[in-house]
């Protein structure tokens, strides 16, 4: 249990800006060894921004964000290149590579990091494939894939080189209630059984909640709760209430930050 | 009223500088760094089929065609004064020290140029190169450097293909259908080409138009924004900078190699 509990992603203190807009301001997150972490919270609060501060695509303006004790941001090219090795995402796209078919996307990470032999790839990539339940789409090209399988065969080669993290964008997002609900035992599975930490980017609540050990909600560029699912269902702060029940309008706004209703109909003549 | 204008000048030309900073960067980061023989040379055949070969069928036609006006038009001036038989040099001539690497260049932007934009602002828009990235493979090393070099090989090679098709073209319609001796034809061709000057300046100025281009391009197409209309917009960028580009350093070459 002491080793489940350190952290493989430790944020600390981290700020983010886009232009003027502050995307995050000074959230700290831990997310813990092998565990499934959720972040949940409306749609564009910045949460997939979040995984790509993770990943190194983006810089934080402050704040320290450790992966395995090394600080991403202060990390050289080479170094970075490595950490990222042992991490990998599944992006809301799926973001397959369009001219191969499916058997070379999977095999496509194992053929840059590594020099197995063709048998052992093959078979290496036909046991990823069948972990995602899509051996027989091996010679199917990206485009003709539905999204779900599309996100199937990206978690396939996701988990390729069986990295310590796998970071998920919106896993669920635009699919049918059995696509989610296999993919809600993907993630499990992984989890369980190879014991792959897992950091979910959602706003589906119930499906999120059914798997993750520890949940964040954010929103309004901080964290405004975090705990065990059980918690947080029980929690009584107005914010997390109208998230987890899916209100229309509440602490969290419906209307974008705007200027005076008024003035923009009639613009700045004096009346 | 003036100083807004000053401001916008300045903010625009802020943007230049930065937008070239960062095609700078994106060029070293590509091509500065570790060689990997095997696994960069597969890649860069295949890139070197995809510009290269399949931009031949373009090059050879307008290639001949071009030949061919320029022998029936210089034929035409020339024979007023009664110097036909220098054809050979005028159109060898036409051909090496400008139309050959020019036109090519032009060719080349539409063709390949338009297409490596496309391609790589839809590999952006599509986040295959994000996805790269975070498999720990970096995508200026494995797509654009390859692009880079297949550009930068390809189309000198184009540009002499261009220049001998042209100087055949032009032959067909003067010794063919004009009837000028052959003799004569490639004789004054000869005796005025020169190595140094002609062939050597062909070759210098079509490979700074490759590195012009395929930059251009390549840039234009890491740099899209991730829209349709984003991805549009680059591939018009590239056409017309590139082609403004090979224009402007055409003059500016030109002027360095045969000014004095």
């Amino acid at each position: 249990m002491v080793q489940s509990q350190t952290p493989i992603v430790d944020i600390r203190n981290m700020s983010f800006k886009r232009g003027n807009r502050t995307i995050f301001d000074n959230i700290s997150l831990t997310v813990p060894k092998g565990k499934v972490t959720a972040i949940m919270g409306p749609s564009g609060i910045g949460k997939t921004t979040l995984l790509r501060l993770i990943g190194g695509q983006l810089t934080p303006d402050s704040g320290e964000i450790l992966f395995q004790n090394q600080n991403i941001p202060t990390l050289s090219r080479s170094k970075l290149y490595q950490a990222r090795k042992k991490m990998s995402m599944l992006f809301q796209s799926g973001a397959l590579f369009t001219d191969l078919n499916v058997y070379d996307n999977v095999a496509w990470p194992l053929r840059e990091h590594t020099q197995l032999p063709a048998a052992l790839l093959h078979t290496t990539v036909m046991m990823k494939l069948e972990a995602v339940g899509l051996r027989g789409a091996e010679k199917l090209m990206p485009a003709e894939l539905s999204g779900g399988m599309a996100r199937r065969v990206a978690l396939a080669r996701a988990i390729a080189l069986e990295p310590d993290l796998i970071m998920f964008d919106e896993p669920f997002v635009g699919q049918d209630p059995i696509t989610m609900s296999v993919l809600v035992k993907l993630i499990d599975e992984l989890n369980q059984a190879l014991g792959v930490t897992c950091i979910v980017v959602s706003h589906d609540v119930p499906e999120v909640l059914s798997i993750a050990d520890y949940a964040y909600i954010v929103a309004g560029e901080r964290i405004v709760a975090q705990g065990v699912p059980t918690d947080l269902r029980a929690n009584d702060n107005p914010q997390v209430r109208q998230f987890i029940n899916g209100e229309a309008d509440g602490p969290v706004p419906f209307r974008y930050p705007a200027g005076d209703y008024l003035t923009d109909l009639v613009g700045t003549r004096s009346v | 009223m003036v100083l807004t204008v000053f401001a916008k000048l300045g903010r625009w030309g802020i943007a230049r500088c930065h937008s070239l900073g960062r095609a700078g960067l994106m060029l070293f980061h590509a091509i500065v760094g570790k060689p990997e023989p095997l696994q960069q040379g597969r890649l860069l055949l295949r890139q070197l089929y995809s510009l290269g070969v399949l931009s031949l069928l373009i090059i050879v036609v307008s290639g001949i065609f071009i030949g061919m006006v320029l022998g029936l038009q210089g034929y035409m001036v020339l024979k007023t004064y009664g110097a036909e038989t220098s054809l050979g040099m005028v159109v060898a001539l036409s051909l090496l020290r400008e139309l050959g690497p020019v036109v090519t260049a032009l060719l080349f932007a539409g063709r390949a140029g338009s297409a490596l934009t496309a391609e790589v602002g839809l590999m952006r828009a599509t986040e295959q190169l994000s996805s790269m990235e975070m498999m720990a493979v970096d995508p200026l090393r494995r797509v654009v450097a390859p692009r880079f070099w297949a550009g930068v090989i390809s189309m000198p090679l184009l540009s002499i293909m261009f220049t001998a098709v042209g100087i055949l073209g032009g032959a067909l319609v003067g010794v063919l259908w004009k009837g000028i001796d052959a003799g004569f034809f490639w004789g004054a061709m000869q005796s005025s080409v020169d190595f140094q000057t002609d062939l050597v300046n062909c070759v210098i100025k079509s490979i700074v138009f490759a590195i012009t281009v395929t930059w251009i391009a390549l840039f234009n197409g890491y740099d899209a924004t991730p829209t349709s209309e984003g991805i549009s917009r680059a591939t018009t960028r590239t056409v017309v900078h590139a082609s403004l580009a090979i224009l402007g350093l055409d003059f500016v070459l030109t002027a360095l190699m045969f000014g004095n």
